[in-house]
């Protein structure tokens, strides 16, 4: 039995996803929340990047079940003595992708390579010559890679692919047929509304990025167990199994960081919209004074901070990657710490208004307790602005997590990161021949990652927010409603 | 109105203050000198000795906040907090960690910093404003249904490729422009142009969007309907009214940046070897350098307050309704 770990970023995880659920709940029983996500639920655009942001969440979560696997006794150990445990903790995800985590070669190679990049020395035939050695994992399986190569990756090419297809298939079918069951008609109408876009829910769009996704998929699984297909870095690890690492690291930074900002908005922004007055002051004055900062300095004097508090306390961490996760953790309470003074401005805008309101005056002569005034009338008022805020700075936090390991106080060097990929990529465009997978997997993903949270966030913010149309294109000429609209008034 | 200026400076000057007394608890409190002193030495095995002479060296061997041994004023003059701190109000920087002087590098470094700033910023605004103006022109077409979708696009990439890719494309394959670098005459415009370029277009996609929504709201308005109906064409209510009345949030907005531009592009100027202020503040923040940080964090938020108060004004220069009391 292997012993359990949960570091600090896997319960933050899990208690987000708690958070999540309980909203959920939440808004399937209030009528209103209902109708507005509706509206998200029924948007291309939003669902298609949902289904790509459940894949990478569910990487994410994968990754984030850790546990130290059992050594096997040491010989000549008594039967009773206590059980050893690998000093190296293991995610269920790196469990599942033992097989490139472990292929580990020397040196650079291309993608799909299967020859090391740079010239070694080596005996041949009792000879000494420098030429391109074999790669020790990469294409291993080949005889002759020269003759071999090209035919061995378009066969794999397209097992996969076809794999890939007959899955997405499946799911096509096991859609409609769920679809008609619940409507009651045949499987065949059923996929035909589906194609048509005929349905309430764009399930054609959900579909063909699942169609995507699945394609891609079949084609790396083919491929990984017998080659790098993008390449490994400059210790010789895979770059696609580094990429998909990275993937936990940017849902941490971004889905926490916002966490963390929201309990000193929500409480300082209500308390200094309700109460007006000193508090307001104080509230602002604070709020004011760290916004004035500049934020990477901020984060610089926090970040050196910790390290400094890490460096002197090693004996609190059994692991490395103990010691590399609480910085990553730490690093998401700060960028928490140093950015609530937005959201916090916008919800006392909101709770001054809010406040003037006549319900919440009757609920005050009617003497109700300030404290529930605020629980219970002024805090579901805002939640709208919350929501928004939490998905809009996702995309941006992910963004400037690159930013900060440049400058040299994001994560820890050891953890796998968009940031990290990008700066040690930076360095290899200068190589002749150029290194540039490192950079285009880093840059795939998480392009992939930010633009679909970004589209998912437009559609939550326009159907919270119905004057807000940032990223919506009005394609039909000047709609009857509006011409409704002057007619009545005109008539008044 | 004066008075309201009056006013906002004082309260600005509280906010220094604030400031400065939250980075000297987070700079001498949190961390005392001796970790500064056993980070900037490095290793673990620090003899203290060392850790001592590195103090007096940098003058941090001083009481905190009061200095019982010393006669009369010098009580508190001869402490770290005055010294450190105290002294920024006046614009003393003191010398940095490594022994020179910060007033003079910052003097020396604000020329670059500024050189690439006001350029890309000027320049910045117009490509934005041309392209969402575009963007609204050819409103309900596919002409900006692309638009958009570029413009999300560009916002979804790291500012990191931009430059990485950037400078692969026209320094090392085209031979175009140097990669890096900097100096004073003509060369300047050859080492400034494509870092003006990418802080351009990695600025582009955001602003872009912001922008069209402005000049949408706009559009929709009565005053643009009477414009149409009076028969004029649709540049002429574009360029005319559109712009004219959708430029005001859009000014207002931009002037709160206006003197942070000083600071510098942290991430583009360490990129392109540009020896101005962001260069400086990232060799500071690698080198753990906390006299530099302490200092730029007080410059830094000294601008932003600049920013605020200008934004005021702004308000009141640009729509002649707005009173400030």
């Amino acid at each position: 039995m292997p012993k359990l770990v949960f570091l600090a970023t896997d319960i933050a995880l899990y208690v987000l996803i708690a958070v999540i659920a309980f909203y959920v709940w939440h808004a399937l029983r209030t009528p209103t929340l209902r109708q507005t996500w509706r509206s998200v639920l029924h948007d291309p655009a939003a669902m298609s990047a949902g289904v790509v942001l459940a894949i990478f969440l569910v990487i994410a979560m994968l990754d984030s079940f850790h546990f130290r696997p059992l050594l096997p006794p040491a010989p000549g150990a008594p039967a009773d003595a206590a059980p050893a445990y690998s000093t190296r903790t293991l995610s269920v995800l790196d469990a599942l992708l033992a097989g490139p985590r472990e292929a580990r070669e020397k040196t650079y190679s291309v993608p799909l390579g299967t020859h090391q990049f740079s010239k070694e020395s080596m005996l041949v035939d009792g000879k000494s010559v420098r030429d391109f050695p074999r790669l020790q994992f990469g294409g291993a399986h080949l005889k002759d890679p020269a003759t071999e190569w090209l035919g061995d990756v378009l066969q794999r090419s397209a097992i996969g692919i076809v794999g890939g297809a007959v899955a997405a298939v499946v799911l096509w079918m096991v859609i409609s047929a769920l679809r008609a069951r619940s409507a009651g008609t045949g499987v065949t109408e059923s996929l035909r509304a589906i194609w048509n876009r005929t349905t309430e829910v764009p399930w054609r769009a959900m579909l063909l990025t699942a169609t995507v996704v699945a394609l891609l998929a079949g084609w790396v699984s083919a491929l990984w167990p017998y080659y790098h297909v993008f390449g490994t870095d400059q210790t010789g690890n895979d770059v696609l199994f580094q990429a998909i690492k990275s993937i936990r690291t940017a849902v941490v930074i971004g889905s926490l960081a916002t966490i963390a900002t929201l309990p000193f908005a929500i409480v300082f922004g209500i308390l200094a919209g309700y109460y007006k007055g000193r508090v307001d002051d104080v509230i602002q004055y604070v709020y004011t004074v760290l916004s004035s900062i500049p934020s990477v300095l901020l984060i610089a004097a926090f970040v050196l901070m910790i390290q400094v508090f890490i460096d002197k306390n090693p004996q609190l961490f059994d692991t490395g990657l103990e010691r590399a996760d609480i910085r990553l953790f730490l690093l998401a309470a700060i960028l928490g710490i140093t950015g609530w003074a937005g959201l916090a401005r916008l919800l006392r805008a909101e709770t001054l208004k809010l406040g003037e309101l006549d319900y919440v005056q009757a609920a005050r002569a009617f003497g109700v307790s300030d404290t529930g005034i605020m629980r219970r009338h002024i805090l579901p008022n805002v939640t709208h602005i919350v929501v928004i805020v939490a998905v809009l700075d996702f995309s941006g936090l992910v963004l400037y997590e690159a930013v900060l390991s440049y400058v040299g106080v994001g994560v820890d060097p050891t953890t796998n990161s968009f940031g990290t990929m990008i700066n040690s990529a930076r360095n290899e465009m200068s190589r002749d021949p150029v290194v540039w997978w490192t950079l285009l997997a880093a840059f795939s993903f998480m392009v992939t990652l930010v633009l679909s949270m970004t589209l998912f966030a437009s559609a939550v913010r326009e159907a919270f927010d119905p004057r807000a149309r940032a990223f919506r294109v009005k394609r039909s000429k000047p709609s009857p409603k509006g011409a409704a609209v002057a007619v009545a008034s005109a008539a008044s | 109105m004066i008075n309201y200026i009056i006013r906002r400076l004082g309260y600005g000057v509280l906010i220094l203050i604030g400031v400065n007394l939250f980075t000297f608890v987070l700079f001498f409190t949190v961390n005392t000198p001796d970790d500064m002193a056993r980070m900037n030495i490095g290793g673990k095995r620090v003899t203290q000795d060392a850790i001592e002479k590195w103090k007096v060296e940098r003058g941090y061997n001083k009481p905190l906040l009061w200095n019982a041994q010393k006669p009369g004023v010098e009580k508190i003059t001869d402490t770290i907090f005055y010294e450190r701190s105290v002294q920024l109000f006046a614009f003393r920087f003191g010398a940095s960690d490594s022994g020179r002087d910060i007033g003079h590098e910052l003097r020396q470094r604000v020329g670059p910093s500024i050189a690439l700033a006001i350029p890309t910023f000027l320049l910045g605004i117009f490509v934005v404003i041309v392209f969402s103006l575009l963007m609204v022109f050819f409103r309900s077409t596919y002409l900006e249904f692309w638009g958009v979708t570029l413009a999300v696009f560009l916002l979804s990439i790291s500012g990191l490729f931009y430059i990485i890719v950037g400078q692969f494309l026209f320094s090392k394959t085209l031979k175009l422009v140097p990669i890096s670098g900097f100096s004073g005459g003509w060369d300047l415009f050859v080492f400034l142009a494509l870092p003006i370029v990418i802080g351009i277009v990695s600025r582009m996609g955001g602003e872009a969007l912001f922008y069209r929504t402005m000049f949408l709201e706009e559009v929709g308005k009565d005053y643009v309907r009477t414009a149409r109906s009076k028969g004029l064409s649709e540049t002429t209510v574009l360029f005319r009214h559109v712009l004219r009345n959708a430029l005001l949030p859009i000014l207002t907005s931009t002037v709160a940046v206006l003197p942070l531009l000083f600071l510098g592009a942290l991430i583009m100027e360490s990129f392109f070897g540009i020896p101005g202020l962001g260069s400086y503040t990232i060799d500071a923040i690698n080198s753990q350098d906390f006299a530099v940080v302490r200092s730029m964090v007080f410059v830094g938020s000294a601008l932003y307050i600049v920013g605020l108060i200008l934004t005021d004004i702004s308000y009141t220069v640009a729509d002649p309704r707005i009173r400030l009391s």
